[in-house]
């Protein structure tokens, strides 16, 4: 971690010399920045405003952005025509207990990791670390034999299981331990505190930006997961939010306006968290590089 | 081993417990199930049948079938488009983030947003914005500026063309951040010393920026290269079928159909081991190949 590299987001250090530019130089940057932003957020625009459509308004020549006729009833419409309270359900559930996974498999074995001198550590944290070498779809195959072997196939389990732990986020966590000075555990441990106390007690608070980062990581990655749970699942009760607003647009793929709707409400949540605390994604991306 | 203090050993039990519960996690669903599915590319089985040993024939199987090789040819082209492509611009809006401009974070955002997008949601929204006849939010955009509409995902030519457009809004920014955090390393010194000798704009992109931000791009390129070979969402979902004339037929698509429609699970289970491999030596090759020539600070 470089103090430059994480500090610098918006604050902008000026890195090229800047009073050699020419005139028109920053006009234009701002055009084509400007331009490009555009491109960027005009889909989310697009999505929302064609949610509130007539079917016959959303293609038409010429093109209007703007609803003609606000139609506030394609929510609730797209809403009862799949159980999407279900799959709403369903993705909190099980976003929160992935997380909740990640973060307790993940501070226990970072600490182990960074701080217990143990036999064997350097190479079960090689292996841990080459884990992150397999890439998702190549090992959905296989994660899903062992799944069906376990009669887990349709079920939270299969959801949640598999995905209670980040190898990434044990990396990440790891690191921040070791930044945390020996000394404060030597004196913690001699006064008798046990270590999950001292743990729990000195070295979480301390590490909050990391288990923030970690936390992000897991609801956004869990929220938005897609591959796996369609795989897994094939009723509609275990379906999750993505998986059921997909099926809801390969059914009712002709109605844009309601396919719209379902979508923003698939989206909106993970982009107001983002919006929130974008700095901290953003910062925790650019330390890590987690794609 | 044997040198070690009594303490040690209590510690080293302790530190097991700690990290069990992971270990165990990530022995029973991802280590366990890579050797199982090796076993099971050696077999003729459909979850429900028999299972029969056929040895090597599900990966022989595999290159002589025309539509393997296809679905491999279509990866090939989707990496080799949007990852490039990608890069550039990233570099491109990184620089342009990183000279001092107002609003830089309204940018920022803007560009990120897509990122933590879910794939599948903004598929949905882009097979519309691809609306192949006029009235389509795209069509009408090159309409305006007297392009001819096109037919997008329903054209053969067109519709790999359209996923690599949804990749490149998907990524750009993300890349562009980490492009901004690779810049941010470069001393200012260089630029300072290089503007008295004259050199700037596009002289001190070339030989300070480029080869100073190589390590970046090396990353870059890896995480890109091994993430879009494994292309998955929006063919999915813009593509039924796999796209007209099987046009956006990507390996992992291919994998996909041959496991959870035909239940042809040696089949795909020998496809996930072949992407795997290539995976594997396409991230040594870069190693050797695009690693001696970064240059580290």
């Amino acid at each position: 971690m470089n103090p430059s590299g994480s500090a610098a987001f918006g604050l902008a250090r000026p890195g090229l010399v800047v009073n050699r530019r020419a005139r028109w130089t920053v006009p234009l940057l701002h055009l084509v920045l400007l331009a490009g932003a555009a491109a960027m957020v005009l889909p989310f625009i697009w999505m929302v405003l064609t949610s509130f459509k007539r079917p016959d308004e959303v293609f038409t020549v010429p093109l209007s952005l703007w609803p003609r006729h606000w139609v506030w009833s394609n929510y609730p419409e797209a809403w009862a025509s799949a159980p999407f309270t279900r799959y709403f359900l369903n993705t909190v559930f099980t976003t929160t207990a992935t997380t909740l996974g990640q973060l307790v498999t993940g501070i226990l074995a970072a600490y182990a990791f960074a701080r217990m001198e143990f036999w064997g550590r350097e190479v079960i944290f090689t292996l841990f670390l080459g884990t992150m070498m397999i890439p998702d779809t190549v090992a959905t195959i296989p994660n899903y034999l062992v799944i069906s072997k376990l009669g887990w196939l349709d079920t939270y389990q299969a959801l949640i299981v598999p995905w209670t732990v980040s190898v990434f986020g044990i990396f990440l966590l790891r690191q921040f331990f070791l930044t945390i000075p020996k000394e404060l555990e030597e004196a913690a441990l001699i006064d008798g505190a046990s270590r999950l106390t001292f743990l729990w007690r000195v070295m979480l608070p301390l590490a909050r930006p990391a288990v923030l980062t970690v936390t992000l990581f897991s609801v956004v990655g869990g929220w938005n997961s897609f591959f796996w749970p369609l795989i897994v699942t094939n009723s509609d009760e275990m379906r999750t939010v993505q998986v059921g607003v997909s099926a809801f647009f390969q059914e009712y793929g002709t109605q844009p306006n309601l396919a719209m709707a379902a979508s923003t409400v698939a989206v909106i949540p993970v982009i107001i968290l983002f919006l929130f605390i974008q700095r901290q994604f953003v910062e925790g991306i650019a330390r890590t590089g987690i794609r | 081993m044997r040198g070690h203090s009594r303490r040690y050993w209590r510690q080293t039990a302790l530190a097991y417990l700690f990290i069990l519960p992971a270990a165990l996690i990530l022995l029973v669903f991802h280590i366990l199930p890579m050797f199982l599915s090796l076993g099971v590319s050696f077999l003729d089985w459909n979850l429900i049948s028999r299972p029969e040993w056929v040895g090597l024939r599900n990966y022989t199987n595999a290159f002589a079938n025309p539509e393997f090789r296809h679905a491999l040819w279509m990866t090939v082209y989707y990496v080799g488009t949007s990852v490039p492509l990608t890069l550039a611009l990233a570099l491109a809006l990184a620089v342009a983030f990183q000279s001092r401009l107002r609003g830089t974070g309204l940018y920022r955002t803007a560009y990120f947003i897509p990122y933590v997008t879910a794939a599948n949601a903004a598929a949905i929204v882009w097979f519309y914005i691809f609306y192949p006849q006029s009235g389509g939010l795209l069509n009408e955009a090159l309409h305006a500026i007297h392009l001819p509409r096109l037919q997008w995902l329903e054209d053969p030519r067109w519709a790999m063309p359209a996923v690599v457009i949804y990749s490149l809004w998907k990524y750009v920014g993300y890349d562009a951040v980490i492009y901004l955090a690779g810049l941010q390393n470069i001393p200012r010194e260089y630029y300072e010393a290089a503007a008295m000798d004259g050199a700037t704009g596009w002289t001190a992109f070339r030989y300070i920026t480029w080869p100073l931000v190589s390590p970046t791009t090396y990353f870059l390129l890896i995480i890109s290269i091994i993430s879009s070979f494994q292309v998955f969402s929006p063919v999915y979902i813009m593509t039924p079928d796999g796209g007209p004339l099987k046009s956006t037929t990507v390996v992992v698509y291919y994998l996909y159909q041959q496991a959870f429609n035909y239940f042809d699970f040696g089949y795909a289970s020998a496809l996930a081991y072949i992407l795997f491999v290539v995976l594997f030596v396409l991230t040594l090759v870069q190693r050797r190949l695009v690693g001696k020539r970064v240059i580290y600070e």
